[in-house]
């Protein structure tokens, strides 16, 4: 009898100690994503984007990031003040709905769609869909030399069926989980061209130390804009991102951000389009 | 146990023998050796793309910026999603394993539905339905939730089994001990047996915490921030991606590796507090709706005293409810052992035929022995 | 009950099924033959042999198959430059296998181990008695028997192998069932719940016949001692 009420102790005691650290646990979960209200302003970014969004020794950088901090600045708002968390493309649009956060600037095009469930500012950025090869490699110089080469897209992005359904019928599609996956492969020689929006690629091509280049003969227009919450203040709200907007494109601080991302590169934006005039929203 | 083994199919080598084991030992030596330097002369000099060895790509895999920044986070994110899910699924394992075991059927029946969904639907199935799931209903960190559900619900279903095979192995003393002294067959359950069964669970517990850890990499894919993720993301600044998946892969192996240990130290600890056999592996839920395999392979798993013939009886005269199907009826005939009758409940007990009727009872235990 | 009907006209849910299908047969059939290679490489008498063995078991069982999926395509294609096929879809196909075999290997070679140690001594002794080879023995005396007494787990592995072939998603493989599925709540994220148990039960029909067939041989075939 002693035996079983030892034992039932020691389950007890167990039940315990788990039950301690599954709070344990769950509060920690909790506590990174905790709802910090005060004076600060959360910005939804891509975390592992060269160039565009992308954590590093603890801070931010990318162009995404620059025009994030100077439009958090007008609003009046100190870098410190300014809290990143990371927006992945599928959850953008609930991350806004529910509050996790107050604007997101991470590659997101303004589309009809996206229209339907979130509002946006700007745009800040006309990307366009663009290849990026080998530096050595002068095969191709548009998407219509695609036939018979090969080609690397992320999974789920609509970019490659564009290029395979509008340029090259023999292209032969790959798809990876991530754009730096499509970089090693491009490196290594198993596929010949890299494909999304042209911005992306030249982060891409600045961090590959000149072994890859982005061909710069954009054949989509997308147009980046500040993604925030539709509710009854949005229309004010765009108006003062805009006005942001505005103010860094003409202080040159706009075309700064833009050649710190891509240095070394060479890439320069559309000209047609850029910059962009700010007028989504008002 | 190399030694264990090796003595099964080949005698003590003479001289002539040993001296050709060498020879052969050597040239398979060799043959490996050179595979692997081929294969790492092939990532040295590739045919196009960068010599994969040099320490300029290795380099920022190691530094201390690439552990701050991304493999420690990652791990920490791995090891959160575990830690979780190991809990949830003990604790759902204990509540589905218990309920099929109870003597209402239905409660019976809704938990082995239950059980058996969660064992065949792959995780990564349920991992992208939960994730795309609670995004919709915009829930916070839909990624994180998403993998620590779909481990709860598969491996709270392999513990569920394991709990049900510890109940099902005890020696069936315990439970006509409990009767007697007055306990209802729930209350025997709950009490007696259940608390039994979890420390001789604890060793395939702790083993099934490395297919957690090892399936948290699945999170990967529905992007959440995982070590196998934060790898990618570091290799995307350096292009060096086949590196830190490289440290990440050595990551997962030291903890896995370790765990596995603790796996096999455990038995002999957990074996002072319970009638069951433990057992470091879940072989117990081997077959599906069969937990009765396990006396066949725990008796297959028996050393071998002195190196020499099979034993004649067994280290646990166990038995028993594991198949539930006619858990009364053959509670006796399971388990039992022809040459040693003295151990067992006498033959006379029960009239029907000796062997339960084939693939439902399982195996009759009669064959644990020799005929 | 409109949604499933709308959902299997859009989509070819049986093709992708198929995929895995085929992944599940090719690799159960090539980690058969790896696992019992290596099976005999771990009871062999030259020690490097059973050591090369021993790691290899250790190694895949303790490695996560994302990772092992990840590097057969960025370090066995691109790197090593083993490929099948200049088409891409058959090429990241047969990668998966081969990353599937190699991983599921690990898993038959303990699954066969556990069925040797259920052949008694005396079988390898009576073996050794009538003058048989290591080779001989082993192949007509004891694996024979093993391979009966290894029916359950070996049914639990192949079992596995189903439920994993989904991770070819990592291999780029994009007609598989997960990545399937991925794109149907991609584009149908009303009927998300619908989907998720078409591909469910999918996987409970395919699973439970194995199931129940690892259980009904295992106790036709055990060798009755």
């Amino acid at each position: 009898m002693t035996q079983r009420t030892t034992m039932r102790r020691w389950l007890r005691k167990g039940l315990a100690a788990l039950c301690a650290l599954a709070c344990a646990a769950g509060v920690a979960a909790c506590g990174s994503g905790g709802s910090d209200d005060g004076d600060v302003i959360k910005v939804g970014i891509k975390f592992d984007q060269p160039g565009l969004g992308f954590k590093k020794s603890g801070t931010y950088e990318g162009f995404d990031v620059d025009v994030a901090r100077y439009i958090a600045n007008q609003l009046g708002y100190t870098d410190s003040q300014i809290v990143f968390k990371e927006a992945p493309s599928k959850q953008r649009e609930a991350m806004l709905q529910n509050g996790d956060v107050d604007m997101i600037l991470a590659t997101y095009s303004i589309t009809d769609e996206r229209k339907k469930a979130v509002d946006f500012a700007g745009p800040y950025f006309v990307a366009g869909q663009d290849l990026m090869v080998r530096a050595n490699d002068d095969s191709i110089k548009g998407p219509q030399d695609l036939n018979g080469k090969r080609l690397c897209s992320v999974t789920g992005s609509t970019s490659a069926k564009v290029v395979k359904d509008r340029f090259a019928k023999e292209v032969q599609l790959m798809e990876q989980p991530g754009y730096a996956e499509c970089a090693t492969a491009l490196l290594s020689g198993i596929v010949d061209a890299v494909t999304t929006d042209d911005i992306i690629l030249a982060g891409l091509a600045s961090a590959s130390r000149g072994k890859l280049k982005v061909v710069g003969k954009p054949f989509t227009e997308e147009y980046y804009g500040v993604g925030i919450k539709k509710d009854a203040g949005s229309k004010e709200f765009a108006t003062k991102i805009n006005a942001a907007i505005e103010e860094m494109e003409k202080t040159g601080e706009w075309e700064r951000a833009i050649e710190n991302a891509t240095e070394g590169t060479g890439y320069r934006p559309n000209p047609k389009y850029n910059p962009p005039k700010p007028d989504e929203g008002e | 146990m190399a030694a264990n083994e090796s003595a099964l199919l080949f005698d003590q080598p003479g001289p002539r023998m040993q001296k050709r084991i060498r020879i052969i030992n050597w040239a398979a030596a060799i043959v490996f050796i050179a595979i692997a330097v081929l294969i790492l002369l092939r990532l040295h000099n590739p045919p196009d793309g960068e010599n994969q060895l040099s320490w300029e790509l290795w380099k920022p895999a190691l530094d201390g910026e690439a552990w701050a920044d991304f493999y420690l986070p990652g791990l920490w994110a791995t090891l959160r999603a575990t830690f979780l899910a190991v809990i949830g699924a003990v604790a759902f394992g204990l509540l589905f394993g218990v309920g099929r075991l109870i003597p209402n059927a239905l409660v019976r029946g809704v938990c082995g539905v239950v059980i058996e969904f969660c064992r065949a639907v792959p995780v990564l199935i349920m991992m992208i339905f939960f994730w795309r799931w609670f995004a919709f209903m915009d829930m916070p960190s839909p990624a994180y939730w998403s993998v620590v559900i779909s481990l709860v619900l598969y491996n709270g279903s392999v513990v569920a089994e394991l709990v049900r095979s510890g109940v099902g192995n005890l020696p069936n003393g315990q439970h006509e001990a409990a009767v007697a002294l007055g306990l209802t067959r729930t209350q025997s359950l709950l009490s007696v047996e259940v608390p039994q069964a979890i420390y001789a669970m604890m060793p395939a517990a702790v083993t099934q915490l490395v297919v957690v850890l090892k399936d948290t990499a699945l999170g990967s894919i529905i992007m959440y921030t995982d070590l196998l993720q934060e790898s990618r993301r570091l290799g995307s600044m350096y292009f060096n991606i086949l590196q830190t998946l490289v440290v990440a892969g050595v990551i997962y192996f030291i903890l896995c590796w370790l765990l596995s240990r603790l796996a096999e130290w455990l038995p002999v600890r957990m074996q002072q507090r319970t009638m069951a056999p433990t057992e470091a592996e879940p072989v117990a839920p081997i077959a599906i709706l069969d937990p009765s395999n396990v006396n066949q392979i725990a008796v297959a798993r028996e050393e071998r005293p002195l190196g020499g013939s099979q034993r004649l009886y067994h280290v646990h005269h166990r038995g028993t409810n594991a198949s539930i199907h006619n858990w009364r009826r053959t509670r006796y005939t399971q388990g039992y052992d022809e040459t040693q009758p003295q151990s067992q409940v006498s033959k006379e007990g029960h009239q029907h035929h000796h062997r339960p009727h084939p693939g439902r009872g399982g195996r009759p235990k009669s064959d644990d022995g020799r005929s | 009950m409109e949604g499933f009907i709308s959902l299997f006209q859009q989509y070819n849910v049986p093709a992708a099924f198929l995929v895995n299908l085929e992944l599940t047969f090719w690799s159960a059939l090539f980690s058969a033959i790896l696992g019992i290679i290596l099976v005999l490489m771990r009871i062999s008498p030259v020690s490097s042999m059973r050591h090369v063995a021993g790691g290899y078991v250790e190694f895949f069982k303790n490695m996560p198959l994302t990772i092992i999926m990840v590097f057969m395509v960025l370090g066995a294609f691109a790197q090593l430059k083993l490929s099948f096929s200049d088409n891409f879809q058959t090429n990241f196909f047969w990668l998966a296998v081969v990353g599937l075999s190699l991983y599921t290997a690990a898993f038959v070679c303990e699954s066969l181990r556990s069925g040797i140690n259920t052949v008694p001594l005396g079988q390898a002794e009576a073996a050794r008695a009538m003058g048989l080879s290591f080779m001989q023995s082993a192949t007509l005396i004891i694996m024979p028997q093993a391979l009966r007494g290894s029916v359950a787990p070996l049914g639990n592995t192949l079992i596995a192998l189903l439920k994993n072939s989904t991770v070819a998603a990592a291999a780029s493989v994009a007609t598989e069932t997960s990545s399937l599925m991925s794109e149907m709540i991609e584009f149908r994220p009303d009927v998300i719940i619908q989907i998720f148990l078409i591909f469910a039960f999918g996987y409970v029909i395919l699973i439970i016949p194995i199931g129940l067939l690892t259980t009904f041989l295992s106790n036709k075939l055990a060798v009755r001692r």
